[in-house]
């Protein structure tokens, strides 16, 4: 077994209205900050062991689908390194 | 007929769902989630809140106990689910209906009187009135906005099972009208069957005159038109 850093990102898909990004950026704004558009993102750091990067990565994976991310609203990706 | 009222850590409309259905003469009590969904229960109401502090989603912890799973069973076999508020969240989560209730347009947690066109009259929870009929009722949230995917939308407008919009006094259903920027107005939606709905607006805070109206009272007595036992 080896120790590895599974990194979930969920992220609002394309054309989904995110009023909190738009808040922020509106903030920014005011601080002086020119800037085109914001997205925001979840980021979830999931240490675990694991026989292989790639059982890893699929369990990150079923997490993501079971309650990290909607898929009504939700793209995700995941991302695995060692620990 | 008894329907239980599901309370989670953090759920705050439990009390008051069972006191509105009392009201009406329906047979209420509160169960705690983790005690399992009683084998008595003639109907399950998910009352508003925030379960779980809305940690990650609303309604994304509690829609995945297992008294969801075991709700989600007995509503495939026909008995009535009515989420509310944060139960409409939690239905949506577990998967009991489609779709998704999230951020206000606003950004803003909204507690406002607003109006809503019943867009099905034929369902248990809509009966008590005519279709277009114009409901005054209160809503309460920061998470209300709803989301669904074309295809999924589509489907939901063909099989009529869009049961509430949001509309102004007069019952139209315009932008202005629309709280939070749910998609097309949408105030509440039916599951794969009838029986079960969820709907951001309260309606057992509509329910006791004292308390400035009783427009959700049709609402709440769909459970004495679902005649099912688990």
């Amino acid at each position: 077994m080896t120790e590895y850093t599974a990194t979930v990102t969920v992220r609002l898909k394309r054309g989904v209205l995110d009023p909190e990004a738009e808040t922020t950026q509106r903030a920014l704004e005011r601080l002086g900050f020119d800037l085109d558009d914001l997205r925001s993102a979840d980021r979830f750091e999931i240490d675990l062991d694991a026989a292989s990067a790639e059982e890893a990565a699929d369990r990150a994976d079923e997490m993501a689908e079971r309650l990290l991310a909607n898929p009504t609203i939700h793209d995700y990706e995941v991302a695995v390194e060692d620990r | 007929m008894t329907v239980a009222v599901i309370q989670f850590g953090g759920s705050n409309c439990d009390r008051d769902s069972v006191r509105a259905l009392s009201h009406l003469g329906i047979d209420a009590e509160r169960v705690w989630y983790e005690d399992g969904l009683p084998d008595d229960a003639t109907g399950v109401m998910l009352p508003g809140g925030f379960s779980y502090g809305d940690y990650l989603r609303a309604g994304a912890m509690a829609g995945r106990t297992p008294i969801l799973a075991s709700i989600r069973e007995a509503a495939a076999e026909g008995l009535p689910v009515l989420g509310v508020c944060n139960g409409a969240q939690i239905g949506c989560e577990a998967g009991l209906t489609p779709g998704a209730f999230t951020v206000n347009r606003s950004a803003r947690f909204q507690c406002e009187r607003i109006h809503v066109r019943v867009e099905n009259a034929d369902t248990p929870w809509t009966a008590a009135y005519d279709e277009g009929a114009v409901l005054e009722l209160p809503i309460a949230h920061g998470e209300g906005r709803f989301e669904a995917d074309d295809d999924t939308y589509d489907r939901l407008v063909e099989e009529d099972r869009i049961l509430l919009r949001y509309c102004d006094a007069d019952g139209d259903v315009t932008d202005a009208a629309n709280p939070n920027g749910s998609r097309d107005n949408v105030a509440g939606v039916l599951g794969s069957q009838e029986t079960v709905a969820v709907m951001m607006p309260h309606p057992e805070r509509a329910t006791l005159p004292d308390l400035g109206g009783t427009d959700g009272t049709g609402l709440l007595r769909g459970f004495e038109r679902t005649t099912t036992t688990v």
